[in-house]
């Protein structure tokens, strides 16, 4: 950003990378396949690099409304000094601390999560996924991140993104409004979680199995789901198919990885956000 | 019109039951003033438009489409039936009979459909007491539903029963009279018609049936009423002003702590000018209000008002991921200890007592704290209970009167971060990560920038 300020040009968009996005190696990878894409199209876009720093989200929720107003000035001081306006970020938690919280603060920015932005250059036609390249046919299960779905209501725009993969889309018992949490939001991500009978991504985890596996009895064995009024359950299908558990906020990447990997299932079963799914199916992620 | 004592001792009755309540209704009332003020002004249309379709319209309640239908039945059978209330009222304060008979065929709808929405009330609140008591339905059964919070459950359900056996006994013993002396009852009487069979046929049997029926009907709904302000079933009024005060922000938005963001200025920018605190009305300086919430009065008004509002489903806690996987926390204990604790600190006059009824059961794992320590946290919420949240607003979105569990969550939490420095310790070491490396993970800021070093490594391989 600084570099652009520099020569004197605005760009279209500030891509928020956040913090997960910029230092965990597996989120790093989303980074790149968003930026791809980016270059694909010809966004004019602009990262701030070093000059960004942690929007204060998991401080406020544990409680710790001092430093995340801290963390929220000094971000809202970068933006003014370059003029922000528009903010792209892969993360929902980001997302909906500057979109919601940092007005407040004096900080007002039309602010985008990357599956809408998505959504949007799909419909514009400046992506196309033509048949759904590698995904065509296989089966996938979007889990729903809390920050973007309950917290500000975007259910849709990710689901169309998937759509455009022309893949076997399935639902989980427990999705959109009534989705369940990974398990790491509220700052959960670091702390071990209280004791109980058995951590929520593992819960989480099984859900989209049962739905990616389409088995019927595995469903109806999960906690606290009340039967009678879920979906249709999908086509029984063997385990042993290769299918995918789509996201779109680096904090169930890590929670639905871990539950993956904790059911012995990461042969088959692999966890992608949405912009490595549409960068993979362009041709971006060679 | 035949005024007699009868509308004597009726004015007596209903002028204690009525006034009885009002009185009742004013300890509630100072209770939930005790919390924190917040401007709820303004809004007024989209305010309406929400309790329109939440509140009158039961539209969250239709997520669950069984226990939405039972409720459906008992809620338009209230309403309806209240009508009749109107005339029972009529009735007694000037001795006429069936006062709205005037109505002719509309009155004769009236009564119908209120006879078939009784018998479908019977049939409703059955089910309901089976779901509670016999199919064990999960969220029926938690551990803060034990003693008084399970047994005040049960009595809502008899004494809806007796209401509407009262009201077929009334209806069935003054049809029978007038058949026997061969005149027209006004109304329509689809099972009370039905009823008439298993009525004695002696007139002043049935005469003193009608009447002490009739007494049974207005008495027990003046007792009920009186009952609600003890009981979770005190949401069929406050259900309305907590959808109407619920807030219009998106979820995710957590409130902004304004004492803080003044403090935050003043450090960036030494000329910033920190508003004078707030003094008491005889000039002298307030008390300082603590960051976060100890106590209930510590929380805003409109969580007081969650609180009395609360029926006690448990479609939050049913929801809850960290409840679902066995962790301590549960959102309705939260709103119910809110209640209790404003009982038992401030106004508890009312008939029954919460707190007398063993909620110590619900506590019972708790240390004894001295009185200081005895608040709304520690006391009653413990902070492993508030640490097991991941603030994914699921109890927010399942509460069919927009309650906000989560509000009050993390006023508790900010007590605890910001009053008590009493974080867990692997979240101090998050927070001490964001102060000096800008992350809440230990990486240096000057790593950054690291991902972009790899993105056109495959490019460039090709290249090379």
């Amino acid at each position: 950003m600084s570099n652009l300020a520099a020569a004197g040009e605005e760009p279209e968009i500030l891509f928020w990378v956040g913090c997960a996005g910029a230092f965990d190696d597996r989120y790093k990878r989303v980074t790149r396949a968003f930026v791809r894409i980016l270059e694909h199209v010809g966004v004019k876009y602009a990262v701030l690099g070093m000059e960004e720093t942690c929007t204060g989200d998991p401080a406020k929720r544990a409680g710790n409304e001092f430093l995340f107003q801290m963390q929220a000035m000094q971000n809202i001081t970068t933006f003014e000094g370059y003029g922000i306006k528009k903010i792209v970020t892969a993360c929902p938690h980001c997302f909906n601390t500057i979109k919601n919280e940092y007005p407040a603060l004096g900080g007002n920015y039309e602010v985008i999560h990357h599956s809408t932005f998505l959504q949007q250059l799909i419909n514009e036609g400046r992506v196309g996924v033509a048949g759904g390249g590698e995904f065509k046919g296989q089966r996938i299960t979007f889990h729903d991140s809390c920050y973007l779905g309950r917290a500000n209501n975007i259910y849709e725009a990710p689901r169309d993104v998937l759509a455009t993969l022309d893949a076997d889309l399935v639902e989980m018992k427990r999705s959109k409004a009534n989705g369940l949490c990974c398990g790491a939001g509220g700052a959960q991500m670091w702390k071990e979680p209280e004791p109980g009978k058995k951590d929520i991504n593992v819960e989480r985890t099984e859900e989209a199995l049962a739905a990616l596996d389409g088995n019927a009895a595995a469903l109806h064995n999960l906690l606290g789901v009340e039967g009678g009024n879920a979906g249709a359950t999908p086509a029984p299908r063997d385990a042993q198919q290769r299918s995918i558990i789509a996201v779109s906020c680096p904090f169930c990447m890590t929670m639905m990885s871990d539950g993956v990997k904790n059911k012995e299932r990461e042969n088959n079963v692999q966890v992608f956000d949405l912009a490595e799914l549409i960068a993979t199916a362009e041709g971006l992620n060679a | 019109m035949h005024f007699s004592i009868q509308n004597i001792l009726f004015l007596l009755v209903a002028a204690a039951g009525f006034g009885l309540f009002a009185w009742q209704v004013r300890k509630i009332r100072a209770n939930i003033l005790v919390g924190r003020d917040r401007d709820m002004s303004g809004n007024v249309s989209e305010r309406l438009n929400k309790t329109f379709l939440v509140a009158f319209g039961q539209q969250k309640m239709f997520k669950r489409i069984t226990p939405a239908l039972l409720h459906l039945i008992v809620y338009v059978g209230f309403i309806v039936i209240n009508i009749e209330v109107i005339e029972i009222m009529i009735d007694g304060i000037f001795g006429t009979h069936r006062a709205l008979s005037f109505l002719g065929p509309l009155y004769s709808a009236l009564v119908g459909t209120n006879e078939i929405l009784g018998a479908l009330v019977i049939v409703a609140v059955a089910a309901f007491w089976w779901r509670r008591n016999v199919k064990g339905v999960r969220r029926f059964t938690g551990p803060e539903l034990r003693m008084w919070p399970k047994m005040d459950a049960n009595i809502i359900l008899y004494i809806e029963v007796i209401l509407m056996v009262a009201l077929f006994l009334m209806n069935a013993s003054d049809l029978k009279l007038h058949q026997m002396e061969g005149k027209d009852l006004p109304g329509a009487f689809p099972i009370s018609s039905l009823l008439t069979g298993l009525l004695p046929s002696n007139v002043g049997a049935l005469e003193i049936l009608e009447r002490v029926s009739w007494w049974a009907h207005i008495v027990g709904i003046l007792a009920f009423l009186n009952y609600l302000p003890s009981s979770k079933h005190f949401h069929i009024i406050l259900a309305f002003p907590n959808v109407y005060y619920s807030r219009l922000v998106p979820q995710g938005q957590f409130s902004n702590v304004d004492s803080i963001t003044h403090e935050v200025k003043a450090m960036m920018d030494p000329s910033y000018q920190v508003p004078p605190p707030a003094t008491n009305p005889d000039g002298s300086a307030a008390a300082p209000t603590p960051f976060g919430a100890k106590d209930v009065n510590d929380l805003a008004w409109t969580n007081l008002l969650n609180a009395y509002s609360c029926t006690e489903c448990g479609r939050c806690t049913s929801v809850c991921p960290a409840n679902i996987t066995g962790k301590l926390l549960s959102p309705r204990k939260i709103i119910m200890d809110t209640r209790d604790r404003m009982e038992e600190k401030y106004n508890s006059p009312l008939i029954f007592q919460p707190n007398l009824y063993g909620t110590e059961a619900k506590h019972a794992e708790q240390e004894v704290l001295d009185k200081e320590n005895h608040t709304l946290l520690r006391g009653y919420v413990t902070p492993e209970e508030l640490w097991a949240c991941t603030t994914c607003n699921a109890c927010v979105e399942a509460c069919p009167v927009n309650i906000n569990p989560l509000e009050s969550i993390v006023e508790m939490r900010r007590f605890l971060v910001l009053e008590e420095s009493a974080a867990p310790n692997s979240l101090n070491v998050m927070f001490s990560n964001i102060e000096n490396n800008g992350a809440p993970w230990a990486f240096s800021p000057s790593d950054r920038f690291n991902w972009a070093d790899e993105l056109y490594v495959a490019d460039k391989a090709v290249k090379a």
